[in-house]
């Protein structure tokens, strides 16, 4: 195996590795919130200040979730990834 | 509470021929430039990250999700979000799995991916009939939609509307290509952003711009049970099965995976799925305040009285708050957005005829361009003439569940084989083969055999199959189905090939071969 097939097999590993958590960690979030949505109904319903019920506000924060989970692996994959990706280009290894 | 809907209304012509009239310039001068296959099918991938991200957003925002939405929170409350957060959770999935293989493998299809190490034939054809499946259901939904709500919105004729939908769209299509395609979802997305956005600052000027004080007068009015989970959501596992049809389906619509080709590297694709996952979920958050704003200020049952389902809750409201004129532009921003959504569609739904079954399986990959061509067009008419005659046959039927069957095969059909191709390597011709077909038919029988078709559409008492959405069965099915035929069926080249994909996944197709 080469150095080159090395170095990209180890970055594949990496991004397969963060793609799953993160994946993991939306559905775990969207589940869950689903699972409370069909079995904790009056908690939900819960009014923290007059109008904001606990699952309006974890509904907007799935919402929320997406985005930050997003920006975290646009964070690595313009940092981390892309820098790896022009080294293995260049360099060959 | 009176209103003008159904009756022509002045302003929503102005506005609807204002952006016939602009997007058939845009196809005009999209025309002149589209001159080769790559052009028809991608855009020449020249469309920058900001461009296909609103692009993806216009595709995704369907006028059913605007509309529909709107409408299930002005009636039921809460219950209504629940759609607007599974229509969202998707689009992480899409970019950490699907965007960036997407455009580094493949040229229009999504199937370039699934066939890249495996045998062109037989993964060509499963690929297209699944596509073909997404395509066809999720167009009779449109069109039957549309014929209904350009009916109430401008009282024209059912037959005239989807004519008339279908001959603007094939201009655009035959004509324009994929970048005419582009364009028009772009206008239609800053359109829909916009008038969304311009209607619930309407709205909430009368809550001293708080949308607590909106929500806190639905509870006070319609009861608190408005803010909590209703009866929408029953049975734990149908939510859970719907939820992930909606997530993994979004993974798996032709015609958003398409979109990656228009862009001209893997790092585009990327951004153009944080501005889409922005976008989108900004639209959502919207709908919150469109749907309860409607409930407060329009009220349930005038809602009701003009349209069983809903439908006319975001019309009803602009004109409450803005008057005939704004109810003319909502009204217009909608007829926009199916006619974008229905393009996008069709083009997909051509590029899995042409591309995919005529280039690749007919012809084997040998066609020369111009034929290529020729055939990409004649698909798209093909195309356009098939979606007018179902928006025909289909009239007057429940069409609602199409959406949803469209997204379960979706998710059953094209995800697993899309993600075990890029990332599996023991994956084998006749395992894409047999979890395509087997995630695309079961997917179909199990609908079939559901409460969604044998209660609400036949009238049966009860279904042999317990689940509205049958996601949560046919998902794994299709993966385990796609993993063990792998293993039986060992494929020396696609194991080995599996290097080669690799560089080419994270090298980008210019990078030299191992």
């Amino acid at each position: 195996m080469s150095e080159k097939q090395r170095a990209l097999e180890a970055l594949a590993a990496a991004q397969w590795k963060l793609a799953l958590r993160l994946t993991g960690a939306m559905m775990a979030v969207y589940f869950g919130f689903i699972l409370l949505v069909a079995w904790a109904k009056p908690l939900l319903g819960r009014q923290l200040v007059p109008g904001l019920s606990l699952g309006i506000l974890l509904g907007a924060l799935v919402i929320v979730t997406a985005w930050i989970l997003i920006w975290i692996y646009v964070r690595w994959a313009n940092s981390h990834y892309d820098a790896t990706v022009t080294r293995i280009r260049e360099t060959g290894r | 509470m009176s209103t003008s809907l159904g009756s022509p209304n002045f302003a929503a012509i102005f506005f609807f021929f204002l952006f016939v009239s602009v997007t058939l310039a845009i196809t005009y001068w999209a025309a002149r430039r589209t001159r080769s296959t790559e052009h028809f099918y991608a855009a020449g991938r020249s469309v920058t990250g900001l461009q296909n991200g609103l692009a993806l957003a216009g595709d995704y925002m369907s006028a059913a999700s605007f509309l529909g939405i709107a409408g299930l929170v002005a009636l039921s409350g809460f219950d209504g979000l629940i759609y607007s957060i599974g229509f969202l959770v998707g689009w992480p999935v899409v970019m950490f799995l699907i965007a960036e293989p997407l455009r580094n493998l493949g040229r229009y299809t999504f199937s370039d991916v699934v066939a890249y190490r495996l045998r062109q034939t037989p993964v060509r054809i499963a690929a297209a009939i699944g596509t073909l499946a997404v395509v066809t259901f999720y167009l009779i939904a449109q069109m039957v939609g549309a014929g209904n709500l350009i009916k109430l919105l401008f009282g024209i004729p059912y037959e005239w509307a989807i004519v008339i939908v279908g001959a603007v769209m094939m201009a655009y299509v035959l004509f324009g290509g994929m970048l005419a395609t582009t364009w028009v979802q772009i206008v239609k997305a800053v359109l829909l952003l916009g008038g969304a956005f311009l209607l619930a600052v309407m709205v909430l000027v009368r809550f001293a711009m708080n949308p607590l004080a909106l929500f806190a007068n639905a509870a006070e009015r319609f009861g608190a049970q408005v803010l909590a989970p209703g009866q929408l959501v029953a049975d734990p596992l149908d939510a859970l099965s719907l939820g992930i049809a909606l997530m993994l389906g979004t993974a798996g619509l032709p015609h958003i995976l398409m979109r990656f080709y228009t862009v001209p590297d893997a790092k585009t694709a990327r951004s153009s799925v944080s501005y889409a996952t922005g976008f989108i979920g900004f639209f959502y958050l919207l709908t919150f305040i469109l749907g309860f704003g409607a409930m407060v200020i329009v009220g349930p049952d005038a809602i009701k009285a003009v349209d069983k389902g809903g439908n006319m809750a975001a019309p009803l409201l602009a004109e409450a708050v803005g008057g005939e004129g704004f109810l003319g532009f909502i009204a217009a921003v909608a007829f926009a957005t199916i006619l974008a959504v229905v393009a996008g569609l069709t083009l997909s739904g051509a590029a899995a005829l042409s591309h995919d079954l005529w280039v690749n399986v007919v012809r084997a990959g040998k066609a020369p361009e111009h034929e290529q061509f020729l055939v990409a067009r004649v698909a798209a008419v093909l195309g356009g003439l098939v979606s007018v005659a179902l928006g025909i046959v289909f009239k007057g039927e429940n069409v609602a569940y199409m959406v949803g069957l469209a997204f379960a095969i979706a998710a059953s059909a094209n995800f697993p084989a899309l993600v075990l191709s890029v990332f599996w390597r023991p994956f084998t011709t006749r395992g894409a083969q047999a979890s395509m077909l087997v995630g695309t038919f079961s997917a179909l029988l199990l609908i079939f055999l559901s409460p969604t078709i044998q209660v609400s559409v036949l009238g049966r008492a009860s279904a042999p199959f317990p689940l509205r959405n049958p996601g949560l069965v046919t998902i794994p099915l299709s993966f385990l189905v796609g993993m063990v035929v792998s293993l039986l069926t060992k494929e020396r080249d696609a194991a080995e090939n599996f290097d080669g994909m690799q560089h080419r996944l994270h090298l980008g197709p210019e990078a030299d071969q191992v």
